[in-house]
């Protein structure tokens, strides 16, 4: 027996059955090329080779014996900075179909080594927790059935677009239009915003590709699709571009890529669809945005007038300012100027108890265009593990609650409430949608569900993938590392981006016809919806159906 | 779906002939109620003014017609005359109501140093303060309109059968404009107040179809906290407090109605005279766009008559007539039967970007499209 001390496992030491995921490789149909191990952005795969014993059995003679014989193959690695994320690249590559991921069943001791050199946990931005959501479980049940038949969705003229701006009371209207007063800028948008993720958050290939369709969609198909930039800016000649009115500026609390607009603002061609003020963020609230240093890139550098390599955190809340009610009025008002009062400025929050009290706030300042409430499955970027998991507030009831309040004040109609969190992250992205509408929201920001469906990210709720943060997305979505991002073809993610564009306009006919809507958007229309869940129900007053 | 019926004529006629109208019109539905409003209303063995306010209503009980008199007694009406149908109740499918109310009272003596707007609104408080009260003893009062020269009659069955139970072709009761809605019980219960048309202030619609964007208009009108915008127990009522808002609120011309409910597409706007400030209107208003499938018939104070449709108009009604005498109906065969004596190549399906009014001299039909340029100063 040997002692303890001389065998290698230490109290961190752990075998590949521990990993979420376990690489599976078929000997017998490997043809030893090599290209799995090159593609595995995380160097999971090693070559190896193995002695492995052939039992020589020769029953005529008294002497038995085994012949050796040496195997090519693959072992996985079991530290956890090259654990397998189980992304599955490997098996797309290999020509054989010899090699893929298989998730692990069994416990994931890893979670208790995750905190190498006393960092915890950090992924993309994912909750992680399978299975349907809220949302996905909401149907529309007022089909119009018994005076009316259902509308044809194919044959019937639709109109879908949502109003992003500030929109006066009609009495109020008429007065200004009279007097000749100010009008708060209104813009008719389509109701999926392509949500903030920010050049550097995601790699250019994406971004440009992302703009490209939604540019599509807007000069060839009338669907005004926009995005919004994140934080981060964009390339200068974007800013200089017609292409600026399907974009919504983000401005956050590290005003990365600011400075690049403000220059630009003399050359603009057009004004920019909307200025969004990022207060919150729903993965992770009181961390802020983070660019870890992997992604920061030379042109990302430059672009955020920075120093290469180094991590870009936000601050959680804007540093200059005292409080949200001084964010509010300062913010949105000194915004409202930079741009001559032509483009509507609004804020992004996190979804919080207090969302309520913020709305209410908004909707006395004269300025506010409207509000954007981001749940807790939102993100996109680095958060914590824990942050993600455990903090936040859910998207359905926080719409909702905030809708409700704008009834009770008959003020539903001028600050359009835009709900983000988790939407489409089952792939339900115009059921998601669509029922946020019916519960008060005026449009829907998807970040996740884009860069799934237009880009074919791994990532999914069992962990997959995940780790965006880190800037080896295997897909060359979410990387600066021109290796990786020359993965992805921009033109491709276009078309993409506009067949994806193109199934929302559908699906929502397919939804709105039944239920005898086709002329404005179903905001509020609460009466058509009904969830097998009486708590649920009554939370969010629609009907108990079952 | 429900069969809807308008006549407006020089010469006051018995309502009777409208209900006739909806009996040719019978086909395909359930006749679940009939709903009438009457204008220029002449009573045969009374001398009616027309500023008077007429009440009408139904009372289900004595001791709800003594509170009804306490009422308008305490608040200073004097009850100037009280109509008796010469009821038949074997005819009538609710055989149990006390009794219909058509009552002409003269308004209180303080009432007359009150500027018109003033009188409206006491006039609307005294209908709603009724209705209120009905509301709180086991609905045995209801009240559908108190105003000078409109008198409203709802019941539960089928049309024609109300007005034999109710005499209505005795002559004692006629008028210069009838407006009259056949009700399929939809999806709400059958309830009076939830019957057409609708009455606010002298302004009146009915529709028919259904009206799917009815929750977030009615949460939208809730919310402005206006005195009248209440009930709501049919999908439809909201159409008339559309019309009430645009016409009384925004004091908008009646042009707006239509541009408020089924407003032209941005692309239509962009080319329009008045698209600008048009499409602001659209904004402001946009909780109010109806989404149909419906037709909407009204009347204003004054005796105009309008017909508009929804953007899709799925159920087109039909307006037609000669000088004088004019007719809206649901179905072509309403229009044939209320004017039989008109040219029919005349006749008119508004699309649906028209408005159809009958203007109160009732000369011609006016056909204004939503193409045209914008009445108001404030387009400009």
């Amino acid at each position: 027996m040997e002692s303890i001390r001389s065998i290698s496992v230490g109290p961190g030491s752990l075998t590949y059955t521990d990993f979420p995921w376990i690489i599976e490789h078929n000997e017998d149909r490997c043809v030893l090329c090599g290209k799995c191990a090159a593609v595995c952005p995380m160097e999971s795969l090693e070559l190896s080779y193995s002695r492995s014993r052939v039992p020589k059995l020769d029953i005529l003679k008294k002497k038995r014996q085994s012949e050796y014989k040496v195997v090519v193959g693959i072992r996985q690695k079991t530290d956890t900075a090259h654990r397998c994320v189980g992304c599955g690249m490997c098996s797309m590559v290999c020509p054989n179909a010899a090699i893929g991921p298989r998730y692990n069943d069994n416990e994931h001791r890893t979670v208790f080594f995750a905190d190498k050199k006393g960092d915890p946990y950090k992924r993309g931005g994912r909750k992680n927790q399978p299975g349907p959501t809220l949302l996905d479980r909401i149907v529309f049940d007022r089909i119009s059935m018994l005076t009316d038949p259902a509308l044809d969705a194919g044959r019937h003229e639709f109109y879908m677009n949502t109003v992003l701006g500030r929109v006066l009371p009609p009495e109020e209207f008429l007065r200004r239009k009279q007097s000749g007063e100010w009008i708060p800028p209104t813009r008719e948008i389509f109701p999926f915003i392509i949500g903030g993720m920010s050049f550097g958050a995601l790699s250019p290939n994406m971004w440009l590709g992302m703009l490209q369709g939604v540019a599509y969609c807007n000069e060839v198909l009338g669907i005004p699709v926009v995005m919004s930039t994140g934080e981060g800016g964009c390339p200068p000649w974007v800013l200089r571009s017609p292409y600026l009115k399907y974009l919504i500026l983000q401005i956050a609390s590290g005003y990365f890529g600011w400075d690049e607009i403000i220059r630009a603002i003399p050359e603009m061609v057009c004004d920019p669809c909307a200025i969004e003020i990022k207060y919150g963020q729903g993965a992770k609230p009181g961390d802020g945005g983070l660019l870890m240093g992997f992604k920061v890139s030379k042109l990302i550098a430059r672009l955020r007038g920075v120093p290469q390599g180094v991590d870009l955190p936000s601050p959680p809340v804007h540093q200059t300012l005292y409080s949200i009610e001084e964010s509010v009025g300062k913010m949105i008002q000194s915004l409202s100027t930079l741009f001559g009062f032509r483009v509507p400025v609004y804020p992004k929050i996190s979804a919080t108890t207090s969302a309520k009290a913020v709305l209410n706030n908004l909707v006395r300042n004269p300025f506010a265009s409207g509000l954007c409430i981001d749940g807790l499955d939102a993100g996109t970027g680095a958060a914590y593990n824990v942050s993600m998991d455990a903090m936040g507030h859910p998207i359905a009831s926080n719409i909702r609650e905030c809708y409700l309040e704008l009834c009770k004040q008959g003020r539903q109609n001028e600050i359009p409430l835009f709900a983000a969190g988790g939407v489409g992250k089952n792939g339900n992205i115009t059921q998601n949608g669509m029922a946020l509408i019916m519960l008060g929201a005026s449009g829907i920001h998807v970040g996740r569900y884009i860069m799934q469906a237009a880009a074919g990210c791994l990532g999914n709720e069992k962990n997959r993938c995940n780790i965006c943060n880190i800037g080896l997305c295997p897909k060359g979505i979410t990387s600066q590392n021109p290796k990786l991002y020359r993965r992805l073809d921009p033109d491709q993610v276009a078309e993409r981006v506009v067949e994806v564009f193109l199934s929302i306009r559908t699906e929502m006919k397919k939804i709105m016809a039944p239920l005898g809507r086709s002329q404005s958007l179903p905001v509020g229309m609460s009466d058509a919806l009904g969830i097998a869940d009486a708590e649920v129900a009554k939370r969010l007053q629609i009907k108990y159906v079952c | 779906m429900c069969r809807l019926a308008l006549k407006s004529a020089d010469d006051p006629f018995s309502p009777y002939e409208v209900l006739t109208a909806m009996e040719a019109m019978r086909e395909g539905y359930d006749g679940s109620g009939l709903g009438l409003l009457l204008r220029g209303i002449s009573f045969e063995d009374f001398n009616y003014k027309p500023n008077r306010p007429i009440l009408s209503g139904i009372v289900q009980s004595e001791a709800a017609l003594h509170r009804l008199n306490k009422f308008m007694e305490d608040r200073g009406f004097e009850l100037r005359y009280d109509h008796e149908f010469d009821l038949d109740r074997r005819v009538l499918e609710v055989g149990d109501q006390y009794k219909y109310v058509i009552r002409v009272y003269r308004l209180p003596d303080d009432w007359s140093s009150k500027s018109e707007e003033e009188v409206e609104n006491l006039l609307m408080h005294t209908r709603l303060d009724l209705r209120r009260d009905g509301e709180e003893h086991d609905g045995d009062l209801t009240v559908f309109s108190f105003w000078p020269d409109v008198m409203m009659i709802k019941e539960v069955g089928w049309p024609l059968q109300v007005g034999d139970g109710l005499s209505l072709h005795d002559g004692r009761i006629k008028a210069r404009v009838v407006m009259a809605q056949g009700r399929q019980n939809t999806n709400y219960g059958i309830n009076l107040y939830a019957c057409h048309p609708f009455f606010i202030q002298g302004i009146s619609t009915m529709t028919n179809g259904e009206n799917t964007a009815f929750v977030p208009i009615r949460d939208w009108l809730l919310g402005l906290h206006k005195p009248g915008y209440q009930g709501y127990q049919s999908d439809s009522e909201v159409f008339t407090h559309i019309l009430h808002y645009t016409l009384k609120e925004l004091k908008l011309p009646l042009q707006a109605y239509k541009h408020i409910i089924t407003p032209l597409k941005t692309e239509e706007l962009e080319k329009h005279p008045s698209g600008d400030f048009l499409r602001g209107l659209r904004d402001s208003c946009r909780r109010l766009i109806i989404d149909g499938p419906n037709c909407v018939i009204g009347t204003l104070s004054d005796e105009t008559c309008l017909m508009v449709m929804d953007h899709k108009k799925m159920r087109p009604g039909t307006v037609g007539g000669r000088p004088g005498c004019w007719a809206m109906a649901s179905e072509m065969c309403g229009v044939e039967s209320l004017v039989p004596d008109r040219d029919r190549s005349l006749d008119f399906q508004p699309m649906r970007e028209h408005t159809v009014i009958i203007p109160p001299d009732r000369k011609e039909l006016v056909i204004w499209s939503q193409f045209d340029p914008y009445p108001l100063a404030q387009a400009a």
